[in-house]
């Protein structure tokens, strides 16, 4: 079987793979990890917050997140956000969201139901006497957040932040249900036009698998770091 | 400066941690809270800076009544220094930083003159070799001091003490007293809350003894180590003069 496969077709795509494929995938994972901490840790605050009501809409918001399949939000998303921006600005059509910003949209908005659990998780681990002596000091409820609680909370959660973030990194490859050209999307493409489905796939699994080992070797690591500084 | 009027709390709507608690602290006093444990003599220092509510009756903080809505909260704060039981300095931040953040967030002081302020008084309280460590590499009598430090780099007109060396090994207990000593010394308004009878017999002026939420006993030093009136503080003094 192996006699008839060509692996020339990998050096020939190469740069196409990495530098449009490649170049897409880690670009919508890092905005999407940045946006997903942003509006997580703003979810973990309002889930945490004295006031009843925002802490239900936040609570409501991550457990519909959670409830959906990710490949059905980037489906669903693609073909709503138009006209709910159209709704939005009073436009007379449908406005135009280019792919990348679909896609980017909701997986900001999807991750950050999760890296929202983390971050809850953080701050609850950081103990109340922390918030006191920053009161004590005279500190406002966002400058207690931003200096002392916030940091402490991060630094403790880095490790599961990352492996979300490296679960995020294979799953921006369910773009492919949008034709959009990440490096899972490229590989398929070369695949289909030389007609070497086999050697391409296996290929994209290799590259997928060794970014995702050695970046979880890495988070073990910075673990192991941060446990002894603390 | 600091008066309690008829003070209740409640814990849900069944535990009244405080009972009608009344009494005041004059400026350059030094008050020492004593009491059993869970008889609310923490809880009462953590209402003066509001850290803790209060259901009923008024707390007023130099002139400011504490329990107001209205009142700027973190204003009155920063201006009465707060030492805790687990000297709660902040892990992420070297000594040096734990001293200068609220100097220059919340009094908008310029960072050289927050550092020079740190310095002076890490110098004072005998730990400026350690500006530059992280609280997790001093130890627990250290770390309160620097917690002291803390506090008054902001200057405040009043210091509340929360059972400041009961989380302490037995030989660092005496580092952090020095310290409070001083400050008393210096005419410093302290309302401290701890067992350490030595403490008070030396400095304070007067001494509250609290049981079960209430204030059963407030009386002048000489008063309550001489004779106390209660039983309740009679026994527990008999308790732990013991040994």
């Amino acid at each position: 079987m192996f006699s008839t496969l060509d692996f020339d077709v990998i050096r020939r795509s190469i740069g196409y793979l990495f530098y449009e494929g490649m170049t897409f995938t880690l670009t919508l994972t890092a905005l999407s990890a940045l946006g997903g901490l942003i509006f997580g840790t703003l979810i973990a605050l309002m889930r945490l917050s004295g006031y009843k009501l925002l802490g239900r809409i936040a609570g409501l918001y991550v457990d519909f997140m959670r409830s959906l399949p990710l490949v059905l939000v980037i489906f669903w998303f693609y073909f709503l956000v138009p006209y709910i921006g159209q709704w939005l600005t009073g436009a007379s059509r449908p406005i135009k969201v280019g792919a990348f910003s679909s896609s980017l949209i909701t997986f900001i908005m999807f991750e950050a139901a999760y890296f929202s659990e983390i971050m809850r998780a953080g701050i609850q681990s950081i103990s109340k006497g922390q918030p006191a002596a920053a009161n004590a000091l005279g500190m406002t409820y966002s400058q207690t957040m931003r200096y002392v609680v916030l940091p402490q909370a991060f630094r403790n959660m880095l490790p599961v932040l990352l492996t979300q973030t490296i679960v995020l990194f294979q799953d921006t490859s369910l773009v492919y249900v949008l034709s959009i050209t990440d490096f899972l999307g490229a590989a398929s493409k070369v695949a289909q036009r030389d007609g070497r489905l086999v050697e391409m796939y296996l290929f994209a699994a290799a590259v997928y698998f060794t970014i995702s080992c050695f970046a979880s070797w890495g988070v073990r690591r910075l673990q192991a770091r941060i446990s002894i500084v603390r | 400066m600091i008066e309690l009027r008829h003070v209740d709390k409640w814990y849900g709507p069944t535990f009244q941690a405080l009972k009608d608690c009344s009494t005041s602290v004059a400026k350059g006093e030094v008050v020492v809270v004593c009491g059993p444990s869970g008889s609310g003599k923490s809880t009462l220092i953590k209402c003066v800076n509001a850290l803790e509510p209060i259901q009923g009756g008024e707390i007023i903080l130099d002139g400011i009544k504490v329990n107001d809505p209205k009142t700027d909260l973190p204003k009155l704060r920063s201006r009465v220094g707060m030492v805790f039981q687990h000297f709660e300095l902040f892990p992420h931040l070297r000594i040096i930083e734990n001293l200068c953040l609220a100097q220059e967030k919340v009094l908008g002081r310029s960072h050289d003159e927050a550092m020079a302020k740190a310095m002076k008084l890490l110098e004072r309280v005998g730990l400026k070799e350690h500006a530059y460590k992280y609280p997790a590499e001093l130890s627990g009598g250290q770390q309160q001091r620097v917690a002291i430090a803390r506090a008054l780099a902001m200057d405040p007109i009043a210091m509340l003490f929360d059972e400041p060396t009961s989380a302490l090994d037995p030989e660092m207990i005496s580092e952090v007293l020095d310290v409070m000593v001083d400050l008393a010394r210096e005419g410093m308004t302290m309302m401290v809350v701890t067992h350490e009878m030595g403490f008070a017999s030396k400095v304070a002026h007067r001494v509250i003894f609290m049981d079960r939420g209430e204030i059963v006993e407030d009386a002048l030093k000489e008063d309550f180590f001489g004779k106390p009136r209660s039983d309740r503080a009679q026994k527990f003094l008999s308790k732990i003069l013991q040994h």
